[in-house]
């Protein structure tokens, strides 16, 4: 049986060296952040006052569905206060890095033919999927000890040694976790982008059901391994117990991976293809059919998506309504604007999550003009009478119009969760004109992707960055009390928060000038520049 | 002895039929060519041949090794080359080849280097840079840079130019010179005329016809230019005629190679004026076979 896993190491290293510069990147910028917010948030809440008035707002659903469940309540030290408002965000942040780096190595490697070259070598058929496994743990392992050391080396009392290893372990034990279950649907899946798409999408339904369980029922949140992982409550109990099943699940999931990989041809997956249609239909038969083609189960997949998780957000207010009648403290804590309740503070902050991340899915539907290109696709298309401009234009249309129809589905789940569980309903009219106030910011996020496409293709990769900066500060910026100028950097910390703040037209259509000039200068230079020759 | 064999190889995806009882032999030190159009089944046989493809039935040994189960110790005597070369594009060639030849138990000494130097490839670039015949080098060079017994061939050379092309041709002949074997599947009929022993014709998941190149040439026409003093009488009532048309003087048609004898005597006595014979190609062969579903040629 060994024979299967001939060469494994010398693949390993070869990962490991291929890959070092990314997995390098990944392991500092996780570390270092980790470590400076473990340095800042103590000087925040630097008095046991503070801290203990902190202490009383996260009994609030709508911080417990964000953050996870609060422990350690009674003595809100600094560790437990940091575990608490990072450990969840760090371990999405962990799992994104397993999903990138697994998918590369397994499904990518495969549907680019390289595996068949490295299986023609005298290289067990279960080494490659094997290599990337300890690749993976290893990545992991390292980043625990870097985190939990580094966490220890801040010096201060209340997060100590075992403790900070504590915290490094369940961070690397989510992102060996996710490692297994990636690895696991490329073997289900046939192409790279599949099993992106569905590992994100397990990661996202295993923070909703970790956020829903959080606040209603506990064995819920166990079943999530982002809810499961929390369930150290490090710093204060430092149990160890979720650590130990994840791993173990973990194992159990790589070695299922491995037995499906054994068991199928290479290339093939398990969900089996259909024939499809002889002759095209005529709506795919142009720059725009054909890209709305190949996105259609992408596009679809979201607009659900975003429902849910419309709804789901939507739901908390309930709870959050009980939670403010019942806490005479948080009313005199929290000032309130004149005329709006805590709710609907609470509402404006979550629409703008939302906003966020529907913003994920627009950068998608424009940066696969770029996918496509890289690839060498575009090329056999531009060799039909199509000018630059139709087809950088067919993508920017999609992604343009889904913004809008993106921000109706989630603020409609938004809506009918919340009415469902509240008293004093919202007026969808308000609802919606809350959502839709950040399309100019959506689109400024586009126009930033179409002008890289037009000029840097290849830095595309900076608009999810940007993203990802603007989700820290929209979701952590409060609590964190950063400064108002880190939020001022992103188009969305220009628009209005309705119905808090009375809309200001002029933002508004400076905002949306920006992304005019943003888009045009993407188109202009998208006619000069050379196409990249697919590789 | 036979360095490869396959006994009644089937292949089914789903309910569809790729191979459908496949034999094949390739003995030590030959050269041995496999031939047919487009998805008749070269690379699914290649494939099940390399332990990456699970056959469905049926037999497929290599140096009398399972091909499947034994995949590993048979790779370490092989070395392979498919059509379509994908790489690394954040590596270099150089890298890709050290990479290959190291997973591989045996090399030979200084042979990356002259290898490198014969192909003309730039081993200090990206594989992401490298236009599509310059990826195939960084296969090929790998793949004889390596001392296997046996070189497996998915059509190596597309996207080389002529001159590496003969490069290529030279690499495989001193390796059958060395007494290893090669299977060799390709388009390139003039390149499989020259370079193999043996050829196997497969179409449609079965293998069609299959023997050494002279047995082959056995089973195809010749084709012959005449022209006569008198005319030739009842000539499309002898065995073996084909495709027979007459301008002007001249008559054209084809004859099977093994009728050629007897064809030539019956002309002969007609005062033969001019005569003009092609000689049998494989590419008329193949085309005949390929087309055989629909008409005849
Ligand atoms: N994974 C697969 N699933 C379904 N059908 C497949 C699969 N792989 C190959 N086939 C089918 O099996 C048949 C044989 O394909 P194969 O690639 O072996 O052809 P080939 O002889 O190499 O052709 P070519 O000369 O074009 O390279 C084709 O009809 C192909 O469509
Ligand atoms: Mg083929």
């Amino acid at each position: 049986m060994l024979r299967q896993y001939t060469h494994t190491g010398v693949l390993a290293r070869f990962i490991l060296k291929k890959d070092r510069v990314k997995i390098l990147i990944w392991l500092i910028s996780l570390t270092v952040f980790t470590v400076l917010i473990g340095a800042m948030l103590p000087t925040l809440y630097s008095s046991a006052v503070e801290r203990q008035i902190m202490a009383e707002t996260m009994k609030n659903p709508a911080v417990t569905f964000m953050l996870g469940p609060g422990y350690g309540l009674d003595n809100y030290t600094d560790g437990a206060m940091m575990a608490h408002f990072m450990l969840a965000f760090t371990a999405i942040a962990v799992g994104i890095m397993s999903i990138l780096l697994t998918t590369k190595n397994t499904r990518e490697d495969e549907e680019e033919g390289r595996i068949e070259m490295i299986r023609s070598l005298p290289v067990g058929f279960l080494s490659p999927l094997a290599a990337t496994f300890l690749i993976a743990v290893f990545t992991n392992i390292v980043l625990a000890l870097a985190v939990g050391f580094g966490l220890y080396a801040l010096g201060l009392e209340s997060m100590d040694l075992a403790g900070s290893l504590l915290y490094g372990a369940a961070i690397g034990a989510i992102g060996i976790c996710f490692a297994a279950i990636t690895g696991l649907l490329a073997q289900l899946t046939t192409n790279a982008r599949s099993t992106i798409g569905y590992s994100f999408a397990f990661l996202i339904i295993a923070y909703l059901i970790r956020g829903v369980g959080d606040i209603d029922n506990e064995i819920l949140s166990l079943i999530s391994p982002l809810g499961l992982i929390l369930r150290t409550e490090v710093y204060v109990n430092n149990y160890w117990w979720p650590v130990f099943i994840t791993v173990g699940i973990s194992i159990v999931l790589f070695a299922l991976a491995l037995y499906l990989n054994s068991i199928r041809d290479l290339e093939a997956g398990f969900i089996p293809t259909r024939p499809g249609r002889k002759h095209a239909s005529k709506l795919l038969l142009s720059p725009l059919g054909l890209a709305l083609r190949l996105q259609k189960t992408v596009l679809i997949a979201w607009l659900v998506g975003m429902f849910v998780l419309g709804v789901s957000y939507g739901s908390i207010l309930g709870d959050l309504e009980g939670f403010l009648d019942s806490s005479e403290m948080i009313r005199q804590m929290i000032p309130v604007a004149e005329g709006f309740t805590l709710t609907e503070r609470f509402m404006v902050m979550l629409v703008i999550i939302l906003s966020i991340i529907g913003t994920v899915p627009t950068l998608m539907y424009i940066l696969k003009l770029w996918a496509e290109e890289k690839r060498g696709r575009t090329e056999q298309v531009f060799a039909g009478s199509v000018s630059r401009n139709r087809m950088i234009g067919s993508y920017t249309l999609i992604a343009i119009i889904a913004a809008p129809l993106i921000q109706l589905v989630s603020i409609m789940g938004f809506w009918s969760a919340a009415s469902f569980v509240m008293e004093d309903k919202l007026p969808l009219y308000t609802l919606l004109k809350a959502g839709f106030v950040y399309l100019p910011a959506i689109w400024v996020m586009v126009g930033l992707a179409v002008l890289l496409i037009g000029f840097i293709p290849k830095l595309t990769g900076l608009t999810w960055l940007y993203l990802g900066y603007t989700f820290f500060v929209a979701y952590l910026g409060d609590m964190l009390q950063l400064p108002g100028w880190m939020s001022q950097l992103t188009p969305f910390g220009h628009i209005p928060q309705v119905p808090i703040e009375e809309i200001n037209y002029i933002q508004i259509i400076i905002l949306i000038l920006i992304a005019a000039v943003l888009t045009v200068a993407g188109f202009i230079g998208y006619n000069r520049r050379d196409l990249i020759q697919g590789v | 002895m036979s360095i490869v064999k396959i006994t009644n190889l089937t292949k089914n995806f789903g309910n569809f039929t790729a191979l459908d009882g496949v034999n094949l032999e390739v003995n030590q030190g030959e050269i041995y060519g496999f031939i047919g159009p487009n998805g008749a089944g070269k690379t699914t046989t290649i494939r099940i041949m390399l332990g990456i493809l699970k056959a469905t039935g049926g037999e497929a040994k290599i140096f009398g090794k399972d091909a499947w189960k034994d995949a590993v110790e048979i790779h370490k005597r092989i070395a392979y080359v498919p059509g379509e070369v994908k790489l690394w594009p954040n590596l270099t060639g150089g890298e890709v080849i050290d990479l290959f030849v190291k997973l591989r138990a045996s090399h030979k000494q200084n042979r990356r280097e002259e290898l490198i130097e014969r192909f003309n490839l730039d081993p200090s670039k990206k594989c992401g840079t490298y236009s599509k015949g310059n990826r195939q080098k960084v296969a090929l060079i790998a793949a004889f840079a390596a001392d296997a017994d046996l070189y497996v061939l998915d059509e190596p050379t597309s996207g080389l130019d002529p001159l590496m092309e003969k490069v290529f041709q030279e690499c495989i002949l001193e390796a059958k010179a060395e007494g290893k074997s090669v299977l060799l599947s390709s388009h390139i009929l003039s390149e499989v005329e020259k370079l193999c022993d043996k050829v196997s014709i497969i179409r449609q998941g079965k293998i069609i016809e299959s023997g050494s190149l002279e047995e082959l040439r056995h089973l195809t026409r010749t084709s012959i230019t005449i022209q006569t003093k008198e005319p030739i009488k009842n000539l499309n009532e002898l065995k073996g005629i084909h495709d027979l048309e007459e301008k002007d003087d001249t008559i054209y048609f084809q004859v099977d190679t093994e009728e050629l004898a007897h064809v030539m005597r019956y002309v002969s006595q007609f005062g033969v004026i001019k005569l003009e014979s092609a000689p049998p190609t494989l590419e008329a062969l193949f085309l005949r076979h390929y087309q055989r579903e629909g008409e005849e040629v």
